[in-house]
């Protein structure tokens, strides 16, 4: 058989890799690789409209899925227009493989045309990346780069491939292909005495708290189950992390709601009151901690997290366990055995008064307009029309953002797409289209703002192309609400270059890409629009003009402590000393 | 409004380290990236096939941030092993230094003199000028090229430090 050219051979590789879907974008120094996708039936290429829109619609397949995305693009501007969706998978710990392609050897380092120094650019913002100077090096460097973005802590590989390697055959025969194969090896298993450890400063805690993130949905459906178990078995309260929502269901009674700047008022308390509070898969960001010597200050903390580098890295913990959430939860089950556990009755009744405050109900009105929809209340009736088709959300960044974290209920992993460590504006259409392929049953909906949308405007056709009928609710404030929001209580409400002018109709726009769109502007029509939405078979955007001056509570001004909470009500206009308008 | 620093303290790391393509940048790009400082860094392959190096790098920081350090060195897929000397235990440090001094009469004489104190040895000569070649921890080399600021000294280079553990185990 004559000898396959590098193309060929990648080709191989994600076939042997079970992938389904490339999401891409050609140009010259990748055309050797589109010849071989052309006519391929194995794998189907989707063709966005830009490549921010392929990286990130691989990161909605993936977290929706639980699959590798895979991204393909061309040297120069397609590498460096993916970067902003690797940096994105970096810190949302997504798997992704990016292929990006790469001036000939002989001209790397001349400025030649459509030159970037791709393995520079993504160095720091990949777990790994590989520039491939053989074909004889791609099957090894194919197989490893999936095995390092789907295990341990996920994330982004990049492989940079020169045209060059694309087109020739292997120059050398490798006396062993898989050489350095297995220097990966992430620690899955705790050691028996931690986990023992571990559950009994969970048994004989007055006042637990599971604080639970992005590891269990990473970790897979198993960790979200075994999970439900370990709390069934406690009964220890729980929240979660914006990236974790779903790992444990919306509706059980001991769930706190998610924690953090925009958490609610009885999980931020129960994580400031706590004696033992567990983190499960959870790295203690900014947005979660607040004032960091104000954080939980009398808990004893147990950290499990597959990541060494995440565990005392801002917040000291007294028992660190490096391990795989599934993994470990089921460790500390069979630990558990048939324990009794504490009588939690009094420290769930501090939590009921704290619940009772009811910290999510927002003004019934606006004030500057009584007659518009709250937000609030269009995430609300938004849920209760589409929760018995167990929806998939994704989001773009902004209030509409938070407030679909907190009026959505999610009872299943996967189901909640979002940019939280970046915070990518521009994320919530291309993720949903990825979703939408992994599942092309499911109803998907990207919950957006006017401002973040028109970020990736341009995937609508992306969406037409594949016949992908998702959903775009946007929630539109005429602001850039959640810059807004800072400057009032920030700036005494000088709002610098954060209103939304000039705005497109987006119903005349929708229908310009063949899609429906609809507009509801009175409280009346909510239901009816969503219905509407719901019955019509291919891609809808829904213009939901909202109240411009509501704001997202509760809050935690930067560099202020859990119990320092702002909630609806609270006078908060004003301005912040240097030290807190120096926080992000 | 201030910016803030903390308390540091000095660590001398030895990381073993797959010797490919980029390495050495993804360890220096880590250190820039996250704020870290690095004091010294040596590299060499230490394996008969050229597949492994061994990189010292001597650091500082805040306990915590030396934690972190590690761990964000552990975290990179071609590192193998990352050995903090300082905190495992009684270790060696070794530099190596080459001094080019110049000068006539007494102080070229002096120069000698205290280069044979300091068991350096003389590596290139010329009638008005010496190389010294020195190996010993920092603090020698530091309090060496001192002397020779004052007998002459023109230009001075050093490899960095490179550490290994006493005893017969350990990294
Ligand atoms: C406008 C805005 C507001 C925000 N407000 C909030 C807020 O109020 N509250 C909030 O919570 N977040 C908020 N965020 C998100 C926030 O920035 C962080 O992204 C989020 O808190 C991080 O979630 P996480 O701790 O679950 O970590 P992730 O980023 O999901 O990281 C997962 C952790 O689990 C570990 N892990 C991965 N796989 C495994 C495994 N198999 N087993 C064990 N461990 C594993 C990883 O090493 C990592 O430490 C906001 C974001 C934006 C954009
Ligand atoms: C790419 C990018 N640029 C800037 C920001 C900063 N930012 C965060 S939220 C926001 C406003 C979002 O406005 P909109 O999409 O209308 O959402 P709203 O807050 O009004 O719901 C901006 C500019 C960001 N997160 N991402
Ligand atoms: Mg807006």
């Amino acid at each position: 058989m004559a000898q396959q050219s590098g193309a060929a051979l990648l080709m191989e590789s994600l076939v042997r890799q079970e992938v389904e879907f490339v999401f891409g974008y050609p140009g010259g120094a990748v055309l050797p690789i589109y010849d071989e996708l052309f006519g391929d039936e194995r794998i189907r290429h989707i063709l966005v409209r830009h490549e921010a829109g392929a990286a990130h619609a691989a990161e909605g397949y993936a977290r929706a899925t639980g699959k590798p995305g895979v991204v393909l693009v061309t040297s120069g501007p397609g590498a460096t227009n993916a970067v902003t969706g690797i940096a994105d998978a970096f810190l949302d710990s997504i798997p992704m493989v990016v292929i990006t392609g790469q001036v000939p050897t002989g001209l790397i380092g001349t400025d030649a045309f459509q030159e970037a120094d791709t393995v520079g650019i993504t160095r720091h913002c990949t777990k790994h990346n590989y520039l491939i100077k053989d074909p004889a090096d791609l099957v090894a460097t194919v197989e490893e780069a999936f095995r390092i973005a789907t295990t341990g802590r996920p994330g982004p590989v990049v492989i940079d491939i020169p045209k060059d390697v694309q087109i020739a055959v292997p120059s050398k025969s490798r006396a062993n292909p898989n050489a350095g194969a297995h220097r990966y090896a992430p620690q899955m298993v705790a050691p028996a005495d931690q986990i023992a450890e571990a559950v009994d400063m969970i048994a004989n805690a007055q006042k637990p708290v599971f604080y639970t993130g992005g590891g269990v949905i990473n970790s897979g459906p198993r960790a979200s189950q075994l999970l439900r178990q370990f709390q069934d078995l406690t009964s220890a309260p729980t929240t979660s992390t914006l990236m974790g929502l779903g790992a444990f269901p919306n509706t059980h009674p001991d769930w706190l709601g998610m924690l953090g700047m925009h958490g609610t008022y009885e999980a931020n308390l129960a994580m400031n009151q706590a004696d033992v509070m567990v983190c499960i898969g959870a790295r203690f960001d900014d947005r979660v901690t607040g004032r960091l010597d104000a954080f939980s200050p009398d808990s004893k903390k147990i950290h499990i997290d597959i990541d060494r580098s995440s565990i005392n890295k801002t917040v000291p913990v007294d028992l660190g366990i490096v391990g795989d959430c599934a993994t470990v939860l089921e460790q500390m089950i069979a630990a558990w055995g048939d324990r009794a556990g504490q009588d939690l009755g009094e420290w769930k009744a501090r939590i009921a008064g704290w619940r009772a405050r009811e910290c999510l109900a927002y003004p019934e009105r606006s004030k500057a307009n009584p007659q518009a929809i709250m937000p609030q209340k269009a995430i609300e009736r938004l849920y209760h029309l589409t929760k018995d088709r167990s929806p998939i959300i994704s989001t773009e960044v902004g209030q509409h953002q938070m407030w679909a974290a907190q009026y959505f209920g999610f009872d299943a992993p996967n189901k909640w797409l979002t940019s939280g460590g970046l915070g990518t504006m521009g994320y919530g259409m291309p993720a949903a289209i990825g979703a939408q392929l992994g599942h092309p049953d499911a109803l998907v909906i990207d919950i957006a703002g006017e401002a973040s949308i028109q970020m990736n405007i341009q995937e609508l056709g992306t969406a037409s192309q594949y016949r992908l009928p998702i959903k775009v609710f946007i929630l539109n404030n005429e602001y850039m609400g959640m810059v807004r929001q800072w400057q009032e209580l920030t700036y005494e409400s000088r709002y610098s270059n954060s209103y939304s002018d000039s705005l497109p109709d987006f119903v005349a726009l929708a229908e310009a890409y063949g899609w429906k769109g609809i507009r509801i502007e009175d409280e009346g029509d909510l239901d009816a629009g969503i219905l509407r939405m719901m019955e019509h078979d291919g891609p809808v955007i829904v213009d939901c003009c909202v109240a411009k001056d509501a704001n997202c509570f509760p809050m935690i001004p930067s560099g202020a402590a859990h119990t320092e909470m702002l909630l609806y009500g609270d006078q908060v206009e004003g301005t912040m000393d240097d030290e807190a308008k120096a926080l992000v | 409004m201030k910016i803030q620093s903390a308390e540091t303290e000095r660590h001398v790391l030895a990381v073993t380290v797959d010797n490919e393509p980029g390495i050495l940048a993804k360890i220096t790009g880590l250190f820039t990236a996250r704020g870290y400082n690095i004091d010294s860094l040596t590299v060499a392959d230490i394996s008969t096939d050229h597949a492994i190096s061994r990189i010292t790098i001597v650091t500082n920081g805040p306990p915590q941030v030396i934690d972190q350090i590690e761990a964000q060195l552990e975290r990179l897929v071609p590192v193998h092993k990352v050995t903090d000397l300082t905190a495992a235990g009684p270790h060696v440090e070794r530099e190596l230094a080459l001094i080019k001094v110049a000068g006539t009469g007494d102080k070229r004489v002096e120069a000698l003199r205290v280069a044979e104190i300091y068991r350096a040895n003389v590596v290139d000569t010329t009638t008005s000028s010496f190389v010294f070649e020195l190996t010993g921890t920092p603090e020698k080399v530091n309090s060496f090229i001192t002397l020779m600021r004052e007998l002459g000294l023109v230009s001075v280079g050093r490899s960095g430090v490179v550490g290994m553990m006493r005893g017969s185990g350990g990294a």
